[in-house]
């Protein structure tokens, strides 16, 4: 089958419906990194660590499961650990001024390889990798057995829903609180945020911290929300796309959401299209259209994206 | 309170993208001695939290460094074997050192690695059903030509994007990294697999005369080595003795003070990241023409990062790269004995990588204050 053959079958019956029920899936771990990222990014910290911090997260979040038995257990271990390392990002960059663009690809690289070691101490090299039986979709009376809706929206595990009613509480929290307020002075004006008594630093620390939780989280949707195991770089490149999103979404926790589902469905889609077109399209140049839209989704809105208008330099207090 | 700098623009915050206007340790205008401490003081730090990840999973730290040294530079043909893996990693080196100097954030370098193995590739097939007579002095420079093009065009790419739309470019080049190397995989199992390859990923071989002669008789030792000194050279020159070198440095010291003298920032934004890449592309290109003589899937494992990292802990210096990259060329050799030795997994070598360029980083700030 060409292409073109298989694209119209993905559009019908219970494959499309097996297709947006993905697509919401695997926008949730963009969106819930991406939406930490806001918090960082509006602090004017430009965290590329996020790649890093998501492999931490799955990997702890399954050993925290795994070993647990809980499946919080295991989220909150995977948040925690991504937590840890991203006040190691905080010290660097915020404390001693290291260059953001720098650091972060650096931790990634450390990270990966930091992940893969302990994935081999832990679990050992066998050719099974040791599974967990993951968040189970929900049932809901009467909303999960609509029609369509039902599968896509209603049958989706208890992250999936934590991951979109977290937009609306970053939007509340970034625009109608104080501390929301504090984040995005220090992120456009440092110098002007800490005349009136706002702690810079301390700020900075804060965001970048839950950016790290998010992330954390976002990496343990991966293993305890969706594979059930871990497998080595199971993050894929998740973490820059994030990143991406948060530009592609202008700080706004509703626009990351609508890039997020975008990234999810172009994801689930070309997923789709690798096992229906077997030996005949070559998978490899399906699986670069993620990486490609990425790359035309930030042409189109980079210039005018605008953004914090601090972000990437530290603070100097004097 | 600081004295005012001599520069008023210097003062002012950089109306830049995202990507621009960070101060870097190294866009002082002098290096003291402090500035070649660091390196070995991070070296010290991670080999000491190597040893503590080795002891966890149960070797004998020395055992395993003592494996290590000797894996990388215990006999004529370990040394040799370093070599052969240091000369990829300069190369990557030497264009992230150019892009880094003019603060275009190229994480690039694993992808214009693969797009310049697969324009050397071309270059050599296409010189074997077309020119199959060429002597070698015509062909190699024609392999090194289509390396340098391939990679410098693709990094061209994410320059373009960042001087006409401000899209920032270390996401754009790490996207390309994955492309890149899903492109080579693409072509390894399509359509440059050589029939006669079994059924692996790999293309047939290109014109003999197109590949790199060996120094050593029945060794892996080629050619490549020496053009990745030359190449050192040649950067330095270009750098520091040249106006478009001038340029570059000064973009990326401080853009808005080189914009107000004159220099044409986003032209130098764009020539840096196409030289970077074509300086990465010739990674590639001694990997295919040297060692390979076909283009395979998954023949870097990791040369452009192992290549960012030297880059840094070189200070960003095309000569102080020089020993970075053997020692680097030395872990990826020596860590394969080692972890025959006491069975530990070879990524602890990247965790130790890591940690060094983390401390240098991190430590610059101690040399800010103690240099005033």
């Amino acid at each position: 089958m060409t292409i073109w053959e298989i694209l119209p079958q993905l559009f019908q019956g219970t494959v499309f419906i097996g297709l947006l029920a993905a697509t919401v899936r695997m926008a949730t771990p963009l969106l819930i990194a991406g939406l930490g990222q806001i918090f960082a990014q509006s602090s004017g910290v430009l965290d590329l660590s996020v790649e890093g911090l998501m492999l931490v997260g799955a990997f702890f979040g399954f050993v925290g499961a795994f070993y647990t038995g809980n499946l919080w257990a295991g989220v909150l271990s995977g948040m925690i650990a991504a937590a840890v390392v991203s006040l190691l990002m905080a010290f660097l960059t915020v404390t001693l001024r290291a260059s953001q663009m720098i650091v972060g690809v650096m931790l990634v690289i450390m990270l990966a390889g930091l992940i893969t070691f302990f994935n081999k101490l832990i679990f050992g090299t066998g050719y099974i990798p040791p599974s967990t039986e993951g968040f189970q979709p929900l049932h809901f009376p009467v909303l999960s057995d609509l029609p369509f809706v039902g599968p896509v929206l209603f049958q989706q595990n208890l992250l999936v829903y934590i991951a979109f009613l977290l937009a609306p509480v970053v939007a509340v929290i970034m625009y109608r609180t104080t501390f929301g307020l504090q984040i995005r002075a220090v992120g456009e004006y440092p110098r002007a945020a800490d005349s009136v008594g706002i702690n810079v630093f301390k700020t900075q620390y804060f965001a970048i911290l839950i950016g790290g939780l998010f992330a954390g989280l976002g990496g343990a949707f991966l293993t305890l929300g969706w594979t059930g195991l871990y497998t080595d770089i199971i993050s894929a490149g998740r973490g820059w796309l994030a990143i991406a999103l948060v530009f592609f979404g202008k700080w706004n926790p509703y626009r990351l959401a609508m890039g997020a589902i975008l990234f999810g469905f172009v994801n689930a889609l070309q997923l789709r299209m690798q096992v229906m077109a077997g030996q005949q399209v070559a998978y490899q140049i399906m699986s670069m259209l993620p990486y490609l839209l990425c790359i035309i989704v930030l042409t189109m809105v980079s210039r005018k994206a605008g953004g914090p208008a601090n972000l990437c330099i530290a603070y100097k207090r004097e | 309170m600081t004295t005012p700098p001599a520069n008023p623009a210097a003062a002012l915050p950089e109306p830049l993208s995202v990507a621009g206007g960070v101060k870097l340790p190294w866009h002082r205008a002098r290096t003291s001695l402090i500035g070649f401490a660091l390196p070995l003081g991070g070296l010290l730090v991670a080999f000491g939290i190597g040893a503590i990840m080795l002891a966890a999973s149960g070797a004998n730290p020395l055992v395993a460094y003592q494996a290590l040294f000797k894996g990388a530079f215990g006999s004529r043909n370990n040394i040799i074997e370093t070599l052969v893996k240091s000369t990829p990693i300069l190369f990557v080196a030497l264009g992230v050192t150019f892009a880094f100097r003019c603060s275009v954030w190229n994480i690039g370098s694993e992808g214009q690695l693969h797009i310049g193995a697969v324009g050397a590739t071309l270059a050599g097939l296409a010189m074997k059903s077309l020119t199959p007579n060429l002597p070698p002095i015509l062909a190699i420079p024609i392999m090194i030509l289509g390396g340098f093009l391939f990679g410098g065009l693709y990094a061209s790419f994410a320059g373009v994007l960042k001087v006409k739309w401000e899209v920032n470019e270390v996401i754009t080049t790490i996207m390309m990294n994955f492309v890149a190397i899903l492109f080579v995989q693409y072509l390894t199992f399509g359509p440059l697999r050589d029939p006669a390859a079994n059924g692996l990923p790999m293309s047939a071989y290109i014109l003999e005369a197109a590949q790199l002669a060996r120094l050593v008789a029945r060794s892996r030792l080629h050619l490549g080595v020496v053009l990745a000194v030359v190449a050192a050279v040649l950067v330095y020159i270009v750098l520091w003795k040249t106006t478009l070198g001038y340029q570059i440095r000064a973009v990326g010291a401080n853009p808005r003070a080189a914009k107000h003298a004159g220099i044409n920032v986003p032209r130098s934004v764009f020539v840096a990241m196409v030289i970077s890449g074509g300086l990465a592309g010739l990674a590639g290109m001694s990997e295919v023409a040297g060692l390979h003589y076909r283009l395979l899937d998954s023949f870097s494992p990791g040369y452009g990062q192992a290549g960012t990292v030297v880059a840094l802990l070189g200070n960003l210096h095309p000569i102080a790269i020089i020993p970075a990259a053997l020692l680097f060329g030395g872990l990826i050799t020596g860590a394969d004995t080692m972890a025959r030795t006491v069975q530990v997994s070879t990524t602890i070598i990247t965790v130790i990588q890591g940690i060094m360029v983390l401390f240098v980083l991190g430590s610059q700030f101690l040399v800010d204050k103690l240099e005033g």
